[in-house]
């Protein structure tokens, strides 16, 4: 079975890597298996400088998924250039940098930055954070905004830019549309929808920062139906998440018209859940009639 | 080395109100010190819940593990019976470091379902020739558990909120009362227990055992950060680097 799938900068020996914020820098995760078994590895988000995050309690499980309202901490563009990317070199695996900011100027000095790693493949380029105050989500909802930074990311990049959409908006086509004009090399969707959970004996939210983004297989329909959307629309390559448990859980993405996919949320249930669906992929694709992932691509499309 | 088993599970029973113990088997059984915890799976939950570590019998190649139905998780997890199989990571996050530590007397002082790892510590502690009084407290006297237990490590106290046994009132108003010497305390149980524990033995040395709602639970999803008290735009992982914290080193909320 032949599992490998072709993006732009990224020739992926199966379709399968772990979703940004989902898997750290990796070190965590290569304690319970070798990380050159995933496709890809998209790492955590990286800002201009180090960012501390929310307050806690910055996460809640709900029906089929979890809240999180994290708030983009990280320690910064540069340190995670010296101290965090140089232990992926050591895995037979493209890592994509997950780029993040407040303003436009941010976006472009931190992809900036990241021209000067040589362990990255490619970026993507996140604009649908809805945990932060400034930045993030409003330009990933506002066309306008997404086409801008995403002109100016991609102007300023050496390596392809994929754009994270939000799925917390009217018209997912007008944004894909918007960034592939832009330039995007290829969407990425899609990022968690902003949600709510109430303590009942508290009264008050459980995450202290009020509201968090929804993940989770509770959000899969939702992801498919976006993914198809867009790809009735576009020919532009995607990486699709969004709630993915397990092989079928990727066929059904491939099938709605993504590329390659992401898993999130599953690898808290799971630390093995990337190399266990790996795993599954060959036996489950001929199940169901293919003989390759690229075979399986947009064919759920009437 | 942090790994995910298939554990069955021993025995199962309820010690007191809402309150749980089972016991584990699982070849890493020895591996886990004090202050540990292993982070469970259930079935029809996304997260997993970290639970502490009471005790473990290396011979038998055991752990036991108390909890308290708090949410749907643990109620789940309280409909388990012994033979069934239980998801776990383990060991996690770090633990109390009494190997590194000059100790002839040591205060324990624990609250609700704090106490459980605390009577891990206690006892290993007991077995290093360090002598162990324990303060701790419970809401009500249907929840008290492991009383006789910790008796025969050392001089036990136990406090209740609503005064049903024992002192009514908290652990540090038997702290006042007893006014213990040692050398280190170490503490474990609800933040607001935690905070004026540190703050009545501001001075001692002594380590703290922190709970929050976790994510991955090994050290990837940053949900479970606590900020330090030098620097408190700077934080720690209370699923890796802690769940043991110096008590200065961190800032209660």
């Amino acid at each position: 079975m032949n599992l490998t799938t072709r993006l732009p900068g990224l020739m992926l020996k199966n379709p399968v890597m772990p979703a940004s914020g989902c898997f750290g820098f990796g070190k965590e995760y290569s304690q319970f298996y070798d990380l050159s078994e995933l496709g890809a590895i998209i790492v955590k988000a990286a800002t201009g400088e180090a960012r501390f995050g929310n307050p806690t309690p910055r996460v809640a499980e709900t029906s089929s998924g979890m809240l999180n309202a994290i708030g983009l901490q990280n320690p910064g563009v540069e340190k995670i250039i010296e101290e965090e990317l140089p232990f992926l070199r050591s895995y037979d695996t493209p890592v994509i940098a997950n780029v993040a900011g407040s303003t436009v100027e941010e976006y472009v000095k931190v992809t900036k930055a990241l021209n000067h790693s040589k362990d990255i493949a490619a970026l993507e380029l996140n604009i649908s954070c809805p945990n932060v105050k400034e930045g993030g989500v409003q330009f990933g909802t506002d066309p306008s905004l997404a086409k801008e930074v995403t002109y100016q990311v991609k102007e300023a990049s050496d390596y392809p830019v994929y754009v994270k959409l939000s799925p917390n908006v009217s018209n997912i086509v007008e944004m894909a549309k918007e960034v592939a004009d832009a330039g995007a090399d290829g969407l990425s969707m899609i990022n968690t929808l902003t949600g709510m959970q109430i303590n009942l004996k508290q009264r008050k939210p459980i995450i202290a920062n009020q509201t968090g983004g929804l993940s989770g297989p509770a959000i899969k329909p939702i992801a498919i139906r976006m993914i198809y959307e867009v790809r009735q629309a576009l020919d532009i390559p995607i990486i699709g998440m969004g709630g993915i448990i397990t092989a079928e859980d990727v066929l059904e993405f491939l099938l709605a018209g993504a590329n390659a996919v992401a898993v999130g949320t599953a690898n808290f249930q799971n630390p093995l859940a990337c190399p266990e669906i790996i795993n599954d992929l060959p036996s489950m694709l001929k199940q169901y009639g293919f003989y390759s992932v690229e075979d399986a691509i947009g064919k759920g499309h009437v | 080395m942090i790994t995910k088993q298939l554990l069955k599970i021993n025995s199962h029973m309820q010690i007191a109100e809402d309150t749980f113990e089972v016991v584990v088997q699982s070849p890493l059984a020895k591996e886990l010190k004090p202050g540990q915890f292993v982070h469970i799976a259930l079935p029809n939950h996304m997260l997993r819940r970290p639970v502490s570590i009471a005790g473990v019998d290396t011979q038998a190649e055991t752990f036991t593990i108390i909890f308290k139905i708090f949410g749907e998780g643990t109620r789940e997890l309280s409909k388990y019976q012994a033979g069934d199989t239980l998801d776990v990571i383990l060991p996690c996050g770090t633990y109390y470091p009494i190997d590194q530590l000059e100790i002839d007397q040591a205060l324990i002082v624990g609250g609700g379902i704090g106490v459980p790892p605390l009577y891990y510590l206690a006892k290993t502690l007991k077995e290093n020739g360090v002598k162990v009084t324990s303060v701790l407290g419970f809401q009500s006297k249907d929840q008290i558990f492991y009383e006789e237990k910790f008796q025969v490590l050392g001089d036990t106290y136990i406090a209740t909120n609503d005064g049903s046994y024992g002192t009514k009132g908290f652990v540090t108003d038997i702290i006042d009362e007893i006014n213990p010497t040692f050398d280190y305390f170490f503490s474990c149980g609800p933040t607001p227990m935690l905070k004026a524990v540190s703050h009545q033995l501001e001075g001692y040395n002594g380590y703290i055992s922190l709970e929050e709602r976790m994510g991955c639970g090994v050290g990837t999803c940053y949900a479970c950060v606590v900020p330090l008290k030098q620097d408190p735009k700077q934080s720690k992982k209370i699923c890796k680097d802690g769940p043991v914290f110096s008590a200065n080193e961190v800032i209660l909320s």
